[in-house]
């Protein structure tokens, strides 16, 4: 009994100073900062940053790599967290949201044959003609976005578009890299007014295969007050900085592509 | 020479052949069609500048685009008329490219200096390679690669074979056999000149076995000239440029890498005879054999028929059809590429053009993976398909790149067996196109 409970202090005591000693030999040095910072970040491991999860963007900004205000999903608070932590200054900026600029769905948009491959949008982009859409530039919607979606802020509606829901988007953007025609961006929350077609084809062309596309007609940039809507490639682009959301355009647009989210998008769609 | 003949590829397939709907019908050229549209971009690498606008007069065989880069080739008129417009159309791979529309009168006044360019033996290698490039020579096995680029291989690659595939291992299509039969000694002579271009002594023909009268035919031309013909175990797909030369030479190409490194060259019979016509008479390449098949075809056959000839006047030029068409595919059932609109012309790259039945081509109906490794039995590339079929479901890109889905030829032998009828070629296709798309971005 007694030689047990020896042997056993023993052995115990022998493993526990070399332990001990290991310990402080084989240390690796680790910045403290680092799991402060990532107690502060959201989590998600979206990899919107551009590292791998929240524990690298945790090293890299610990390590002077990454800037402060770098994950776009934590938006200022967390910034402006990370930046005490770290001892900077980070200037105010505006969470962004994406938003997918093209309202061709299922009862807009012709089709110009039967898709029986792979439900995925990055698949159908593939087949002849860039997907069964005739529109060469439209959404496909088949919900590859949506599944790319970490914090399931998208989800497909009956028309077969992919819808965005404002409270929940971060602005992450992995639906804009999921995207195989490049339909979603980033625009800041204030920023109401979108042109919802990225079609690059001429008028008559777009006229044909959908009924909200952009038909190249400039009423939309003539109207514009502040002159920030720019034409190029038969396409009609909202410069976001310079936008104030006045809706001017919104009326004038024969096709109704010209689309004002919010409280106000719901009348102007379902009209 | 000697026939040889070789054993078979490992894995492959053996499809239904079909092809005695028209193995046995010649060559048939109709009158030129009242209006052709001709895209300036039928080959791989840059697309044509166009060289004339609306309104023009152009005649047969004059070079209505030009090659703007080394990687291309010029595009010639396959008619005498009056164009009537240069604008985007629709080419049967599915894109938009600008095409040039002639409308034509039936006269077929040739171009000016259309003639003979001289004779194998009076030609240096660099006069042919420029006859062939000004003649808008490409493979016409279906890659459509610019003939005169693959004979300018890199000084540090020497090249010592010249392999003419007669395969044609793809379902369905006859064009190589009949052009084998009826044009032997043009593809021997094609053959010979494509060597001499390429500084190559060793010729081979490569036939499989089920074309024994076209080995046939061969033979006494091929003992004149010293050239070997191969005759190859039928299986799918054993014309397959990799395939081939392990066949014919034992030699593997390497992963990523080209024919030409392991001192070889491969061309299509059809290229041969373009190559042939091209100095012996002078003609660009404007037409070429397509066979019109399938079921519902009212009589399958061989055409040779002129580069922007639209598929639907091919079709009637066939008798038109007995059945609703399921499908209509420009290319074998194997490797072609599906078509929504029977406007689309013939292009350079079009060997058939196949029609389905309808109960030959339902939907898709995809059931989940059982395992059963057929697939991986059946890759001729050693691939393993499964594997990137369930790599491309969750996108882990980085995974099928380690297994190797780069090296897929995109035969469909995989799909094609699958008893889950799982599409694996498209995403093997989805997969490689994501690749590329992270080599780019990083």
């Amino acid at each position: 009994m007694l030689q047990a409970v020896v042997s056993l202090l023993v052995i115990g005591a022998a493993f526990g100073s070399l332990l001990a000693v290991a310990s402080r030999k084989f240390a690796v040095a680790v910045d403290p900062r680092v799991e402060t910072i990532q107690s502060s970040l959201p989590g998600a491991n979206c990899g919107a940053c551009g590292y791998p999860g929240c524990s690298g963007f945790a090293e890299a900004v610990a390590a002077g790599e990454a800037p402060a205000d770098g994950c776009p999903v934590g938006g200022t608070e967390v910034a402006r967290r990370i930046a005490s932590i770290m001892g900077v200054e980070v200037a105010e900026r505006e969470p962004e949201v994406a938003r997918v600029l093209c309202g061709g769905g299922d009862r807009e948009a012709t089709v110009h044959y039967r898709y029986s491959g792979i439900e995925d949008c990055r698949a159908a982009a593939l087949t002849p003609g860039g997907g069964p859409k005739a529109c060469s530039y439209g959404c496909l919607g088949m919900g590859t976005c949506v599944r790319a979606c970490p914090f399931d802020a998208m989800y497909m509606d009956r028309n077969r578009l992919p819808r965005v829901i404002e409270k929940r988007c971060t602005g992450c953007g992995n639906c804009v890299r999921a995207c195989p025609r490049k339909l979603i961006v980033l625009a800041p929350v204030s920023k109401r007014v979108h042109i919802l077609c990225n079609s690059r084809d001429r008028g008559p062309v777009v006229r044909k295969v959908c009924t909200v596309g952009c038909i190249a007609c400039r009423l939309c940039v003539k109207e514009c007050p502040r002159q920030t809507i720019a034409f190029e490639e038969n396409l009609a682009r909202i410069q976001y900085s310079g936008c104030d959301s006045c809706e001017a355009c919104v009326a004038k647009c024969p096709t109704k592509c010209i689309v004002v989210f919010g409280q106000a998008a719901k009348a102007t769609r379902e009209a | 020479m000697a026939v040889a003949i070789r054993k078979p590829l490992r894995g492959g397939i053996h499809p239904s052949e079909q092809k005695h709907l028209t193995a046995d019908k010649p060559i048939v050229k109709p009158p030129p069609p009242t209006t052709v549209t001709i895209p300036l971009w039928q080959h791989t690498g840059a697309c044509c500048k166009p060289l004339v606008s609306k309104g023009d007069a152009v005649r047969l065989g004059q070079k209505i685009g030009e090659a703007p880069a080394f990687v291309s080739a010029p595009v010639h008129s396959s008619v005498s008329g009056t164009v009537v417009a240069v604008e985007p159309r629709l080419d049967p791979v599915g894109r938009m490219v600008t095409a040039v529309v002639i409308e034509a009168d039936a006269q077929d006044a040739l171009a000016d200096g259309i003639s003979p360019r001289g004779t194998l033996d009076s030609l240096s290698p660099p006069d042919i390679r420029e006859i062939i490039h000004e003649a808008g020579i490409v493979g016409l096995g279906g890659a459509s690669f610019p003939t005169r680029v693959k004979l300018s291989p890199p000084a540090d690659k020497p090249i010592d074979s010249y392999i003419l595939n007669g395969c044609e291992c793809e379902p369905y299509l006859t064009g190589d056999h009949r052009l084998m039969l009826e044009r032997a000694a043009d593809a021997v002579l094609g053959l010979c000149l494509l060597m001499k271009a390429a500084g190559v002594e060793k010729g081979y023909v490569a036939v499989e076995a089920n074309k024994p009268d076209a080995v046939e035919t061969l033979l006494p031309l091929a003992r004149e000239t010293g050239i070997t013909v191969v005759v190859l175990p039928t299986r799918y797909p054993q014309g397959s440029e990799k395939h081939l030369i392990k066949a014919v030479l034992g030699r593997e190409v390497p992963s990523g890498g080209l024919p030409m490194d392991v001192g070889t060259l491969v061309s299509n019979v059809g290229t041969a005879v373009a190559v042939a016509d091209a100095v012996y008479r002078g003609m660009p390449l404007v037409e070429r054999v397509v066979t019109v098949t399938g079921r519902p075809v009212r009589e399958p056959s061989n055409l040779l028929l002129r580069l922007g000839t639209s598929f639907a006047t091919a079709l009637e030029l066939a008798g038109g059809l007995t059945e609703p068409a399921g499908r209509v595919v420009m290319g074998g059932p194997m490797t072609g590429v599906a078509q929504f609109s029977l406007e689309v012309p013939v292009v350079k790259g079009t060997s058939g053009i196949l029609v389905l039945g309808e109960d030959e081509s339902p939907p898709l109906a995809s059931t989940p993976c059982i395992r059963c490794g057929r697939c991986v039995e059946s890759c001729p590339m050693r691939l393993v398909p499964l594997y990137y079929d369930a790599c491309a479901r969750v996108g882990n890109w980085t995974r099928a790149r380690e297994l190797g889905v780069i090296d897929c030829i995109e035969c469909g032998s995989c799909a094609w067996g699958c008893p889950a009828r799982r599409p694996l070629v498209h995403s093997i296709r989805v997969a490689k196109s994501e690749i590329r798309n992270l080599a780019a971005r990083s």
